[in-house]
């Protein structure tokens, strides 16, 4: 009991989402006061966190629970991405009908099943950890009942995942079984020897995790959830269950298998090669920009496995660094997204953003400089994630994947282009809506500013990754 | 060394593009948009040639050296000039006033946009022409594509959406192999920068895959044939400013990449390759020469001599002769004036009857003499007729070929004929002949600024016609030393069976 207060953040949003549920089933018409309550929680939760003394042990609660260095950085990643998701998306929910108390205290389980997923350092801690964060995603994609695509995109969701936690719960018991414990650090004792079932176990696992982070070929949900649910809960899709799927790809490869490098090490190139160039090739023809951005997020999460493919602390390091600035440029996006608004009615067609530089100069600047950016060229911070990944790729000598990577890159800029042409080339259509809450123009405004600046010292966030140690 | 004069300069053009984005201009015109754009360019051009002045022509180490932590233990800011980059940036700070010169008659709409694409550009073009590091050197490299992209697209012709797209894909497919090259480069030798990577050298079983990665890139910008059909369209479709700084200077990177990277780190493949390049650069010379004599656009005819002329380039570099580099260097600096000289005289002539069809033109002499003066003087350049700067480029490029093989120095000296036979034909059709066409007759001839404009690119084109010691001298020490360092005599003898 002694480690309690090591988990803090972790018990003060399980009792904020507790209090807030009394909280607003009791008080009448409130779901923009929870929803408020909720983004403050969470600032509440990353100050905790921030403020939390890791150096004594990092291992908790017999070892099940990992509170090193990596899960950190990871959750004050995820945090603050939650942060700007609810900063940004809070006139969205109001304008399209979503705002019920329920929605923000979702997101807050959610967020506090991948902070378990993030840290848990045993199989079922994991799963639990798992779970919760998928449940509370499920009721969120077809959160906007009424929607025929939201709530096809919820019961997509639903019945895909369920198939990907099966897979990977039969996973995890073969390896239970093969390795006599579920604890990351004794599995790694106890599999001297490669056998069969294990490897079976760990392809298993990786299938599931491979589902969370929509890699090809286990991406087929993506496209459908990221259209069908409302932009605010997409958003929260693209960005923060990546960053807790990542961290166990991480901590699931680098610590119980690591000796095993040679079995799982083909197959997370193939996922990445597959998602690179499946991703580059099928945005190509899409005409909604959350289907787009579906696709593209398949591709970048290529690059970042392809990091990961390596091996190597090094490799590592430069996945974190890529999430990290793939966040910032979809949330820059996304925030994009949201002040396409006309109406009372937002638009998310890419015929829709026609000439829009004539109109929106600033905003057109800003998307202009995302896209660029996602497209990796530089000087923007896109390049530099890219540029990361193919140092570490390279100094493995894997030519091969850092040409195919390269190649995917130059067809997956075609379709950024396309979107910048329509922007400045195409003659302009009506006007959209240039009154925006503060939230928004603020997230916005910071994370453009991050792109377009990073290069002027790229060595701030390498320089706190790379303390980061796994092992 | 305090002042950080070279940093000075690159970051110049951007702060005076963040004034003109913050500042809000009184009046719809953007005039004083454009009078800072010019005192900043202008400004950037006299601060350049202060560095020409003070730069110290018989020291074969770069000068003016500054060196950053950018990414940590990886990568620093690392740029400085030697004898050969220095003239480049001349040409650079050079044509880009012009550039905005010429903004009054051709950007109709959203010119603000416009002078910060333009000067954006001139810092990524400077930078590439300083930078001492591989990763900065790429960074920049690829950087010029944003801009240039959106100068086609916006403010282009009619295919102006497949012009920029061509150009933007072509580019960057040419240069993600370069990229992986330099990745390779630091996991081999430890480093990035190119001053140490000249001591160390890179064993010579990398090199040639290296000099692959690098010459994809540089071969799609030079343009080399086979990738050269980029660069019709895109100067076709480009506005006049857009024309003048892609033939003038953005083309000029790979065959400055060329000298300093392809020649200066891998010296036995360059060697090895020569075989190649003299085949594609005679391919280029020839071929795009009749290509060119073909054409009924006015600036894809001056687009294929363009590809020619780097052709000249090509050839001329990989002689690896103190006359052929030096010829190069002079050809590309000359070409650089000449080609921007012709984009402007077409963009003259555009403005006034809206088509760049040579048939639609034909004894502009009669109603428009200065014109026909200036244009007359660009001719010749582009043709190389001695006294002019374009005749003592390829005068030493074909000089330092014959050293090394006549037949190709004869084949190249065909391609000078060609050469003046389509500008000579261009001439003759458009200036020469009746006035036979309606509209023509109300073309009035150059106004002011116009003049302006194009005789300060006639009397550089004509003074280093006649005197090239001051270009001359500047490089010939650098050259020396990149020959010497890398022992490219030696291998010359090796490879002559001596």
């Amino acid at each position: 009991m002694e480690n309690l207060q090591l988990i803090i953040p972790e018990l003060f949003i399980s009792i904020m989402i507790m209090f807030l549920l009394i909280f607003g089933v009791f008080k009448k018409n409130s779901s923009q006061l929870v929803y408020n309550l909720t983004t403050v929680s969470l600032v509440a939760a990353l100050a905790l966190l921030i403020n939390l003394d890791t150096q004594i042990q990092p291992l908790l609660f017999d070892n099940s629970y990992n509170i090193d260095s990596l899960s950190r950085f990871m959750k004050i990643l995820l945090i603050l991405s939650g942060i700007f998701v609810m900063l940004s998306s809070s006139k969205y929910i109001q304008i399209s009908k979503i705002s019920k108390i329920e929605y923000p205290i979702l997101i807050l389980c959610s967020i506090l099943g991948m902070m378990v997923m993030i840290s848990s350092n045993d199989l079922i801690v994991f799963y639990m950890g798992l779970e919760l964060q998928s449940l509370a995603l499920y009721v969120l994609a077809s959160f906007n009942r009424d929607n025929l695509l939201s709530t096809e995109s919820g019961l997509k969701y639903f019945v895909l995942s369920a198939l990907s936690s099966g897979l990977l719960l039969y996973g995890c018991s073969l390896i239970y079984g093969f390795s006599e414990t579920t604890n990351f650090n004794q599995i790694m004792v106890n599999t001297k020897e490669i056998e069969y079932g294990l490897t079976f176990g760990i392809v298993f696992i990786l299938v599931g995790l491979a589902f969370k982070i929509s890699a090809v070929p286990f991406h087929m949900w993506a496209p459908d959830v990221y259209q069908g649910s409302p932009t605010s809960v997409t958003v929260f899709f693209a960005l923060l269950p990546k960053i807790a799927a990542l961290t166990v790809f991480i901590r699931f490869l680098y610590i119980p298998f690591y000796e095993l490098g040679d079995q799982w090490q083909m197959i997370i190139i193939f996922l990445s090669i597959a998602s690179m160039v499946f991703g580059a090739v099928a945005a190509i023809g899409q005409k909604n920009l959350k289907r787009l951005i579906a696709y593209s997020s398949i591709s970048h999460m290529g690059y970042a496995l392809a990091g990961l493919s390596t091996g190597t602390t090094q490799g590592v390091q430069s996945s974190i660094t890529y999430i990290t600035i793939y966040l910032v440029m979809n949330l820059a996006f996304f925030s994009c997204l949201f002040m396409l608004k006309r109406n009372d009615e937002y638009y998310e067609n890419i015929d829709d953003l026609s000439g829009l530089s004539k109109n929106h100069p600033l905003l057109s600047l800003s998307l202009l400089v995302v896209l660029f950016s996602l497209a990796g060229i530089p000087p923007l911070a896109g390049f530099f994630a890219k540029f990361y990944i193919f140092v570490a790729v390279i100094n493995e000598k894997m030519y091969f994947l850092a040409i195919v990577g390269l190649l995917a890159t130059v067809i997956a800029a075609f379709y950024y282009l396309r979107i910048i042409k329509i922007i400045y080339f195409d003659p302009e259509k009506e006007k959209f809506e240039s009154k925006h809450n503060l939230g928004l123009k603020f997230t916005l405004v910071a994370s453009t500013f991050f792109i377009l600046a990073y290069f002027i010292y790229p060595s701030g966030i390498v320089d706190i990754i790379s303390q980061i140690n796994i092992n | 060394m305090n002042f950080p004069i070279l940093s000075s300069l690159i970051l110049l053009p951007t702060i005076g593009a963040l004034f003109i984005f913050f500042v809000r201009s009184s009046n719809s015109q953007y005039q004083s948009s454009k009078y800072v754009a010019l005192f900043i360019t202008l400004a950037n051009f006299f601060l350049s040639l202060y560095l020409w002045i003070i730069f110290d022509k018989s020291l074969v180490d770069f000068q003016f050296v500054e060196e950053r932590e950018w990414i940590s233990g990886f990568v620093n800011y690392k740029v400085g000039i030697d004898g050969i980059s220095i003239l480049f940036i001349l040409l650079t700070t050079f044509i880009t006033p012009i550039c905005v010169l010429t903004v009054n008659a051709t950007i109709k709409n959203r010119l603000k946009d416009f002078l910060i694409a333009i000067l954006i550009l001139e810092t990524f073009m400077i930078g590439v022409f300083c930078s001492l590091d591989l990763v900065v050197f790429y960074l920049l490299f690829e950087a010029g594509l944003i801009p240039m992209f959106l100068i086609i697209g916006i403010w282009g012709g009619e295919r102006r959406v497949y012009s920029a797209f061509k150009f933007f894909l072509f580019t960057l497919l040419g240069s993600v192999l370069m990229l992986i090259a330099i990745i390779s480069i630091y996991w081999i030798t430890g480093t990035t920068d190119v001053i140490k990577l000249y001591e160390l050298g890179i064993d010579a079983k990398y090199q040639n895959l290296l000099w692959l990665a690098f010459f994809s890139s540089f071969a799609v910008k030079t343009p080399m044939w086979p990738v050269h059909t980029w660069l019709p369209d895109a100067h076709v479709e480009a506005p006049t400013a857009g024309s003048v700084l892609l033939a003038a200077i953005l083309l000029k990177m790979a065959g400055y990449g060329f000298i300093r990277f392809s020649l200066g780190l891998f010296p036995d493949a360059s060697l090895y390759f020569v075989p190649l390049v003299y085949t594609l650069s005679l391919i280029a010379i020839i071929y795009t020469s009749l290509v060119a004599l073909m054409q009924e656009d006015m600036k894809k005819l001056i687009a294929y001599s363009s590809v020619a002329h780097m052709g000249f380039v090509t050839l001329g570099i990989f002689t690896m002769t103190q006359q052929g580099i030096e010829g190069s260097i002079f050809q590309m600096i000359s070409h650089g004036l000449v080609s921007a000289a012709l984009f402007l005289c077409v963009g003259v002539v555009y403005d006034r009857l809206h088509t760049r069809l040579i048939n639609r033109y034909g004894g502009l002499v009669s109603i428009m003499p200065k014109y026909a003066i200036v244009f007359m003087v660009f001719t010749l350049g582009a043709l190389g007729l001695p006294g002019t700067s374009g005749f003592v480029g390829e005068f030493l490029v074909l000089m330092g070929t014959f050293k090394k093989n006549i037949l190709v120095a004869t084949i190249a000296s065909l391609g000078v004929i060609l050469g003046a036979a389509y500008m000579l034909w261009l001439y003759k059709r458009i200036i020469f002949g009746k006035l036979i066409i309606e509209d023509e007759k109300k073309m009035v001839d150059l106004k002011r600024f116009e003049i302006v404009t194009l005789w300060v690119l006639v009397l550089p084109i004509i003074f280093f016609g006649f005197y090239p010691e001051p270009l001359i001298n500047s490089i010939e020490v650098s050259v020396a030393n990149l020959i010497d360092m890398n022992d490219l005599d030696k291998i010359n003898k090796l490879a002559l069976g001596e």
